[in-house]
């Protein structure tokens, strides 16, 4: 695994003070990290901590109620215009998003698509590649993610397991910088989830992509991270190495969380 | 004299079946702008609240209102505007915009039954707009309502009669024509009553047969 330089380097991802409600409930307050360039880091904590509306504000799909995220140094909601802060337009979004892959828990490909239409659609809209070169890099993906003979198939026709590594596929088709992975074999037979995270582990040492997963694996988040986050009631209660957080957590509730979850 | 007379009957099947292709124009092309202006007013439908609103509220007023009354107005109203058309034309225009508020709901239920995970995951790969709805969105959501648009193909072909208001001689219009000379209704009414059944029925099952196919999938 390549070293990571967390002292000095300009953060891949930083939250400051941010605040998400959802009505009257409080899911994120007051909530600051930041992650490093090719930082693997995992959050845990119970279900309906937060853990996934951090995902889904770096990945435009919420809005965040007060704070500021940044990703690369630039900020997801404001953008600089005749030297002033004014709300970002839909481009900015878009620009900054592109750095940014996610994969989801229901895999959501395309059914409409065939496993290649899933892979060179957005290379070709967004990224302007040419047919020929989005198809080589599908390619490509497909045999890194052990599909190689299914380019042709369509998603029904795939496992869980499958599709899953087709969605892994079409994120790096894009060359994120960012790669957001929420309970990715959550949704999947359990005799398919160590391929799938056998999968991430590999990608995670041979790229510098900076990894921020949601994952109910604890064995994934021991092993993947350079850093665990334990989230309670929407905010961080602890954050430190995968082998102090396993063997010696400080927090009560972090003790407690992992105790039922290592039992289960 | 007789009640049928088959003499006759196959004397007016001419001028029916010269009815029927008039009937067939109107359906055929009211269609096209019920399928087209529907989904525009379904994508308008979820576009900003400003949008929303009025589309919402012309999609009220058309269907709460008479066909028949629409007919009438845009042909005897459109003209005190300078604008004078066809009475075909006019027929075509009402059905298709009267029509259209209908499959813009059947297009709503179809864009509503696409999984927001869907259009989650274009977001995340930057997808643009237009291609969200052209590549992902519209060709999950239009085969899905494929068999309730036919079923308002249907609906609107057995309306066409409306037409002969403002002159448009359809089949039933045909009919009133051949009547009114003859003073001989029943083999008319029969045959057009007859080809409006020998159409209707087999696309009805065809609906059907369409609509068995998607369950299945």
């Amino acid at each position: 695994m390549p070293s990571v330089e967390k002292s000095g380097a300009d953060p891949m991802i930083a939250f400051d003070g941010v605040e998400k409600r959802f009505g009257d409930n409080v899911v994120l307050s007051e909530l600051s990290f930041t992650v490093a360039p090719g930082e693997h880091v995992c959050l845990i904590g119970p279900s309906g901590s937060g853990k996934t509306t951090i995902l889904r504000l770096l990945m435009t799909l919420e809005k965040c109620d007060a704070g500021t995220i940044t990703v690369g140094g630039t900020s997801l909601s404001h953008m600089e215009k005749n030297g002033k802060l004014v709300p970002a337009d839909e481009k900015h979004v878009r620009d900054v998003r592109k750095r940014i892959g996610m994969v989801f828990q229901q895999f959501n490909l395309f059914p409409n698509m065939t496993v290649r239409g899933n892979l060179v659609e957005a290379p070709t809209r967004v990224l302007g590649l040419s047919k020929d070169e989005a198809d080589a890099r599908a390619k490509e993906l497909l045999d890194l993610v052990g599909l190689g003979d299914r380019i042709d198939s369509h998603p029904t026709q795939l496992s869980g397991g499958q599709q899953q590594r087709v969605a892994i596929a079409r994120a790096l088709a894009m060359r994120p910088d960012v790669l957001l992975l929420d309970e990715v074999t959550s949704a999947l037979d359990p005799e398919l989830v160590a391929g799938v995270l056998k999968l991430l582990s590999d990608i995670g040492s041979s790229t510098d992509i900076t990894f921020l997963c949601v994952t109910h694996e604890m064995g994934f988040a021991r092993d993947f991270s350079d850093r665990v986050m334990m989230f309670d009631g929407g905010r961080v209660i602890e954050d430190a190495a995968p082998e102090k957080l396993f063997t010696a957590p400080e927090h009560e509730r972090t003790q407690a969380f992992l105790h039922a979850v290592v039992d289960r | 004299m007789n009640v049928w007379d088959w003499n006759f009957a196959g004397q007016i099947i001419p001028a029916l079946l010269n009815g029927l292709r008039i009937t067939l124009i109107a359906t055929v092309l009211g269609s096209l702008i019920a399928f087209v202006l529907g989904l525009v007013l379904a994508i308008l439908g979820r576009g900003p609240r400003p949008v929303r609103i009025v589309v919402r509220a012309i999609v009220e007023f058309i269907r709460s209102t008479p066909l028949l009354v629409q007919v009438y107005f845009l042909f005897f109203v459109l003209p005190a505007f300078g604008v004078v058309l066809p009475a075909l034309t006019v027929g075509v225009l009402a059905l298709g915009v009267h029509y259209a508020t209908y499959t813009s709901e059947v297009y709503r239920a179809g864009i509503d039954a696409v999984p927001r995970g869907q259009w989650e995951a274009a977001t995340a790969l930057s997808l643009p707009r237009t291609r969200v709805w052209t590549g992902v969105v519209l060709p999950q959501a239009i085969p899905r309502v494929l068999p309730a648009l036919g079923n308002y193909v249907i609906s609107m072909f057995k309306e066409t009669p409306l037409l002969i208001g403002i002159g448009v001689l359809d089949i039933v219009g045909q009919v009133r024509e051949v009547g009114g000379q003859s003073f001989r209704y029943v083999e008319a009414y029969t045959l057009a009553g007859l080809l409006f059944l020998l159409l209707s029925y087999p696309a009805s099952l065809a609906v059907r047969r369409l609509e068995r196919r998607r369950a299945v999938r």
